[in-house]
């Protein structure tokens, strides 16, 4: 009864067929984007995080072009003017042989950097290999390459750093590959995890069911799915990589004098900060403006990188 | 459990004794010799072959090798070359104390802080007390030790007269290097409290114990923290970590007699046996540390049953 109703009420002629579009209903209205911009757009949302990636940069430029912007060089000895404080002719003062502390703050702050960076791209390029190799291979392989970082694991990192150390000699290179020998562990595992949890992962099945050969599996999704981390990592390790070399410096494990690190310049100004707090201040600022900073990106990176970690 | 144990055991033991033999050989590829061999060479042939058959350097390379395991396997880390004939082993007996007395106060002060500032974090999730914590934990874990003891050292020692800056006569000689050391501590244990805590407080048996008409803080004390501090066991090994590289520095730079220094101290004297020992000291102890984590991880949370594997 109602329906012959609600019939008379709305009467045919004010309905019109639309259709159903296919092509519109699968449309994609946004832009297609990768991974990576995708955390981009998420990193861009974080203040403290993108605050931080100014800094970084403002101190990467000085690192690089600092040097270069007063007349002195970073070795360069005055026994005429030691222990000056700041001032117009030494913006930073100078140390026991009259060296100029901007120089060799931002000389340190590049020998640093380089060591850091170069450590942490070294840790990642072993790590994905070896990690990459004992998660693909599995079994027997696997159960040994697992063997050894269980071993390597078992020291504290800094025991087996210093006894390298001892046997090379203290330099650049040195210092970057005992760093090396310790960090790639950690890398090695977290690709190794991420490989076996993806291996078993059903659009992997069904990538090769669709005939993929394991180059386009492991180029194309593998990779990809394990880049977050990857970076995510690298973050972390640069200034822990930074922490290790200013602690070796400074209990003179590290570079020796006159070449600049910010721990030899922490080392130096410890000797003196009772009279000239200045020398400890400057490199102290530079050493945890840089690890703050890098600790910060890093975190936005992983709330911006690992979509489970977000809150 | 039983033979989860024992199969950890064995590892142990495996991985102690290629960190032995490691060692052992890295330390003979040292180039130079620990003794001052300007001092050897006034002495007769009899007198030097005399001095190093006292360490045993005499032998070939091998037998010096299995006397070295033999004497480890019995507990005995050898002599000292520096402090004149002094075994390793009361060398590092005798300046164990300063050290374990500033590592247990820097764990108390370090848990107890970390965990109150970890907790209210959570409770006032995006409020002051959250942002104050996540700057403390973000600093203490940027601002490296030996910086904050030299900062320290400078303001609460020398400018304020507050402390003793250096050396171990009183009780408060130990206060600087204590904070010092558990800054770190502080920002590593507030940070993690704080996520466990925020994960915990959003599961689905903290809906159910409101729902049963429970008030807030029977809540919290019953059911959220105790899930939310179990997992706080696990980082105890990254503190050990950090407690074992803060006391190398913190001890030279505040003139502690603990093995810290002792470890830097034989490092630029070239002590090859105090350092063999103290790496052999420092990774057992990281390693039973490790172990007994784990255990206890067993032991209080049911929900993780191990079967034999890492």
């Amino acid at each position: 009864m109602q329906d012959t109703k609600q019939q008379k009420k709305f009467s045919d002629d004010l309905f019109q067929v639309v259709g159903r579009r296919e092509e519109q209903s699968e449309k994609i209205n946004r832009p297609n984007l990768t991974g990576l911009q995708d955390g981009w757009l998420r990193l861009k949302k974080n203040k403290a995080a993108i605050g931080s990636l100014i800094i970084l940069l403002i101190l990467l430029v000085l690192a690089i072009i600092g040097p270069y912007l007063s007349s002195y060089s970073y070795e360069q000895t005055d026994y005429e003017k030691v222990f000056m404080e700041p001032n117009s002719e030494h913006w930073l003062g100078t140390d026991k042989f009259g060296r100029d502390q901007w120089t060799r703050l931002w000389e340190g702050t590049r020998i640093s950097l380089y060591i850091a960076v170069l450590a942490a791209l070294l840790d990642i390029l072993i790590g994905i290999t070896y990690g990459a190799i004992s998660g693909l291979k599995g079994g027997k392989v696997d159960n040994f390459m697992q063997r050894i970082i269980e071993i390597l694991v078992g020291v504290p990192n800094l025991i087996i750093i210093i006894l390298l150390i001892m046997i090379m000699k203290p330099g650049i290179l040195t210092i970057t590959l005992a760093m090396v020998i310790t960090g790639w562990v950690n890398m090695a595992r977290l690709v190794r995890g991420q490989i076996f949890k993806l291996k078993n992962q059903e659009y992997i099945l069904a990538s090769r069911a669709l005939g993929a050969k394991n180059r386009r599996i492991i180029t194309s999704h593998m990779l990809p799915n394990t880049l977050g981390i990857i970076i995510i990592n690298m973050m972390f390790t640069i200034p822990s990589a930074i922490f290790t070399e200013a602690f070796l410096s400074f209990i003179g494990l590290g570079l020796q004098e006159p070449l600049a690190s910010l721990g030899v310049l922490i080392n130096d100004g410890f000797r003196s900060m009772r009279n000239q707090f200045y020398l400890l201040a400057f490199p102290s600022i530079v050493i945890i403006g840089l690890m703050v900073c890098f600790n910060l990106l890093a975190d936005g990176l992983r709330d911006a990188l690992d979509p489970r970690l977000r809150k | 459990m039983k033979k989860f144990i024992l199969v950890r055991l064995v590892n142990i033991v495996i991985t102690l004794f290629i960190i032995a033999t490691a060692t052992f050989f890295l330390m003979k590829m040292l180039p130079g010799s620990p003794f001052d061999e300007e001092k050897l060479v006034d002495l007769t042939d009899e007198a030097r072959m005399e001095f190093y058959a006292r360490y045993g350097l005499d032998e070939p390379l091998y037998v010096q090798y299995l006397k070295y395991m033999g004497n480890l396997v019995q507990g005995d880390l050898g002599l000292s070359y520096y402090y004149k004939d002094q075994p390793v082993n009361s060398l590092i007996m005798g300046r164990i104390g300063p050290s374990a007395l500033l590592g247990f106060q820097a764990v108390v002060l370090g848990l107890s802080i970390g965990i109150i500032l970890g907790m209210i974090a959570a409770f006032r999730h995006n409020t002051i007390w959250d942002y104050f914590t996540m700057i403390v934990a973000v600093l203490g874990v940027s601002i490296p030790n030996f910086v904050l003891a030299a900062i320290l050292q400078f303001y609460v020692g020398l400018q304020w007269g507050l402390f003793p800056v250096a050396y171990w006569e009183s009780y408060e000689s130990s206060i600087l290097p204590t904070i010092s050391l558990a800054v770190t501590v502080i920002a590593l244990i507030a940070r993690f409290t704080r996520n466990e805590m925020l994960e915990v407080l959003q599961q689905d048996y903290i809906t159910t114990a409101h729902a049963k008409g429970l008030g807030d803080l029977t809540v919290l004390i019953k059911h959220a923290i105790r899930n939310a501090l179990i997992p706080v066991i696990t980082i105890l090994g990254p503190v050990f970590v950090s407690l074992l590289t803060g006391s190398l520095v913190i001890e030279n730079i505040f003139g502690i007699p603990g093995i810290g220094s002792l470890f830097v101290d034989s490092i630029k004297m070239n002590d090859y046996t105090t350092i063999m020992g103290l790496t052999l000291f420092y990774s057992s102890f990281f390693i039973l540390t490790v172990l007994v984590v784990d255990i206890l991880y067993g032991i209080i949370d049911p929900r993780i049953r191990v079967h034999g594997k890492g």
